[in-house]
């Protein structure tokens, strides 16, 4: 047997300021939401988190298990959930990708669980220890057939922890997996981290069935948009199907059953959009340009909007916490005042084309782009504020091309 | 050596046994969820069968079903699950065991049994399969192989045999095939046996044992699959493969796995094969990892 000093266990919560890394914050927060179970796979920019886990989870009487690929990591942690426990994973692009058919198992079969995608720049491979924002709309749409998703975005270390420990209640109260999309810069930046005391940590925990077995009869979808959810072994005998099925989850081959079984999905959490959506605005009174962004992005943004205004020009921001549900009234109710959007993301326009659609038309909306790999130069998102401004002409690609070239290709070959 | 064990009323008794009312109780009934049934099998597909193994061996091994978890993936055999009537998981395909090892560990006071075909648990989940099996995790397997994947019309699998005809391999398979019992010992199981479903009683005798052993525990089923693979292999119906297996079966748990390899018309070796004992995944976590805490 090898070492044996014997530890002192540290609470769960561990209340008090740090200096803590991104990714260890989201790990905290699953803990300080109640997460007792961890299966994951190691994987370059969210390893951090998996790590965390393995030291923390046994001292808190929960258990992490290193699994052989993400497609098993996935499908364990929908397991626990049925068993009764808190559970997460965590990846990066590679590893989201294999998850996404078991997302859907996930949300058809309503488990609560919790996906943290520390994303790195795809795709493939890609570049596997540096930034990007690629995954947003495979967060959105990438398991098969139709659905709705929750996916938090942070944009610090606290925030890493804030969100995680929203991500559980989301999941938990509408019995679904939910997403925290961060990026390899966020899960890297090591800074301030406040974790409240215990009670002042809002937590919710699913519905479970009042009545006892022999006396719980499951109720009609109309009646209950949400559904309480037994726990294996509490004698419930529950019946967890990944076919299209009924309230007993009895599987129906037929498209009526398909109708009110996605709709119920779909409705649980477009009927609640107000309550999940969360988002943070500034400046937008009097705007004639508001830059819209999130994660890593929308902190860049702050120094172009900085120097925007010292151009005297009238710049609000928007920044997206919750990506999905995308908070499509407000942004079209900006839309109809201001010139434009200014949309930096570290990929080739994925929310970009949200905030198109929310916006209808009413106003120009511009994308900075950036393939990934690094940030953005605030001078390119401030470029492209001012051709908002000024009314100029704007061409993503060619802006995009113009700071390759100012800076020519290089790097180690391996 | 070679004694084909196939007869043998006494083992099978309880199918044998009509009590003297008439107000009869399937012996299944108390496991099954009746409003389920009739079931979307073939008639002569063997998995009905091994179904009434399983309930018969929950009996025997005294497993409370309210603690009882089946998981299956996705297939013929992977519809089980949702004919038991306890806790019950209809997976993604190749993934039950995964979504088991989840189950077992978040509550390891669950009895968590994988129930699945042989697409379902070698090929697309056999990677699962190697490390649940490896990890010595506290799980019993029970893998129906037909040779072939039914649910989809008949091809090709990793358990189909050399020059087997299907949908897939029309002019024959040119792959080897998986040797199940071979795998599952080389990969740790502490308890692996094979059985075909005419051997009811050995069949339920194992699937108990499997149940009440601690640790991996892996159980195949050499099952018809008449409509398909039974059909394009010229084994006739499912009765001709019956007898197929009552002239062919050879009970020999000493057999040396390697030489239980399946022909498409050989002997079929079949027998508890391994049954040893070690500690658990969650022995080694215990020892290992929480001990390290006050
Ligand atoms: S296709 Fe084959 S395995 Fe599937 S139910 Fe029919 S006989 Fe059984």
């Amino acid at each position: 047997m090898v070492a044996t000093t014997v530890r002192k266990r540290r609470p769960a919560i561990l209340t008090g300021e740090h200096f803590m890394l991104g990714d260890h914050a989201c790990a905290e927060g699953a803990l300080a939401a109640g997460c007792r179970f961890f299966a994951g796979y190691p994987i370059t920019p969210a390893t951090e988190v998996a790590e965390r886990m393995a030291e923390r989870l046994p001292e808190v009487g929960g258990l992490y298990i290193q699994m052989e690929d993400e497609i098993a990591s996935i499908a364990a942690i929908l397991g626990a959930s049925w068993a009764g426990a808190k559970s997460m994973t965590s990846t990066s692009g590679p590893g989201f990708s294999l998850m996404m058919e078991n997302l859907g198992l996930g949300i058809i079969t309503e488990t609560p669980t919790v996906i943290v995608n520390v994303q790195r720049a795809g795709p493939s491979t890609g570049l596997p220890t540096l930034v990007g924002q690629g995954d947003m709309m495979q967060a959105r749409w990438g398991s098969h057939g139709p659905y709705e998703i929750i996916a938090l975005v942070p944009w610090s270390a606290q925030e890493c922890f804030d969100l995680t420990v929203r991500a559980f209640n989301l999941a938990e109260e509408f019995r679904t997996p939910v997403l925290v999309m961060t990026d390899a810069e966020v899960g890297h930046l090591t800074e301030k981290v406040v974790i409240p005391p215990a009670d002042q940590i809002p937590i919710v925990n699913r519905k479970t069935p009042t009545e006892p077995p022999e006396r719980y009869r499951v109720k009609s979808w109309d009646e209950e948009l949400i559904p309480p959810m037994p726990k294996a072994g509490d004698g419930y005998r529950v019946f967890v199907e990944s076919l299209t099925h009924d309230e007993r989850g009895y599987p129906v081959m037929h498209w009526t059953a398909q109708e009110r079984l996605v709709r119920r999905l779909i409705k649980k959490i477009q009927a609640n959009r107000e309550r999940i959506l969360d988002w943070k605005e500034r400046d937008i009174e009097g705007a004639e340009v508001v830059v819209l962004s999130y994660g890593i992005s929308a902190r860049v943004a702050t120094r172009a909007i900085a120097q925007a205004q010292e151009k005297g020009i009238k710049v609000g921001s928007f920044r997206l916490i919750t990506a999905w549900p995308f908070p499509v009234e407000r942004v079209r109710e900006i839309a109809g005042k201001i010139k434009g959007f200014v949309v930096p993301e570290i990929n080739y326009g994925q929310m970009v084309l949200e905030v198109e659609r929310a916006a209808a038309g009413q106003c120009r909306v511009l994308l900075v782009p950036c393939a990934g790999g690094r940030m953005h130069e605030p001078e390119a998102i401030l470029e492209a504020i001012v051709a908002v401004a000024e009314g100029r002409p704007y061409d993503p690609f060619e802006a995009a091309s113009a700071w390759l070239s100012a800076k020519p290709v290089k790097g180690r070959e391996d | 050596m070679e004694r084909l064990r196939v007869e043998e009323p006494a083992e099978i008794e309880i199918w044998e046994e009509f009590p003297e009312e008439l107000d009869l109780e399937h012996p299944t009934e108390w496991a099954l969820r009746g409003d389920r049934l009739p079931h979307i099998w073939c008639s002569g597909c063997g998995i009905g069968a091994a179904v009434n193994a399983f309930v018969a061996a929950l009996k025997q091994a005294e497993i409370d079903i309210t603690k009882l978890c089946v998981v299956s993936g996705i297939g013929c055999t992977g519809r089980v699950a949702g004919y038991m009537n306890c806790d019950s998981f209809h997976t993604t395909h190749g993934r039950a065991i995964p979504f088991a090892i989840g189950l077992h560990l978040a509550n390891p006071d669950l009895k968590v049994v994988v129930f699945s075909g042989d697409g379902d648990i070698i090929a697309i989940g056999g990677n699962h399969f190697l490390h649940a099996a490896r990890r010595n995790l506290d799980l019993t397997v029970i893998c129906v192989n037909n040779f072939n994947y039914g649910m989809t019309g008949g091809q090709s699998g990793p358990t189909t045999h050399i020059g087997g005809r299907t949908t897939t391999t029309p002019y024959g398979n040119p792959e080897y095939a998986f040797n199940l019992p071979l795998l599952a010992a080389a990969c740790g199981a502490v308890y692996v046996a094979r059985w075909t479903i005419l051997d009811l009683g050995r069949l339920r005798n194992s699937i108990a044992k499997a149940l009440q052993k601690r640790g991996f525990s892996f159980v195949e089923i050499i099952s018809p699959c008449p409509v398909n693979y039974g059909r394009r292999n010229q084994i006739g119906d499912a009765l001709d493969e019956l007898r197929y297996y009552k002239e062919n079966t050879i009970h020999n748990p000493e057999a040396p796995l390697e030489e239980c390899d399946l022909s498409l018309r050989g002997k079929i070796i079949v027998g508890a094969f391994v049954d040893r004992e070690k500690p658990t995944f969650l022995d080694l976590y215990r020892q290992v990892v929480l001990s390290r805490w006050e």
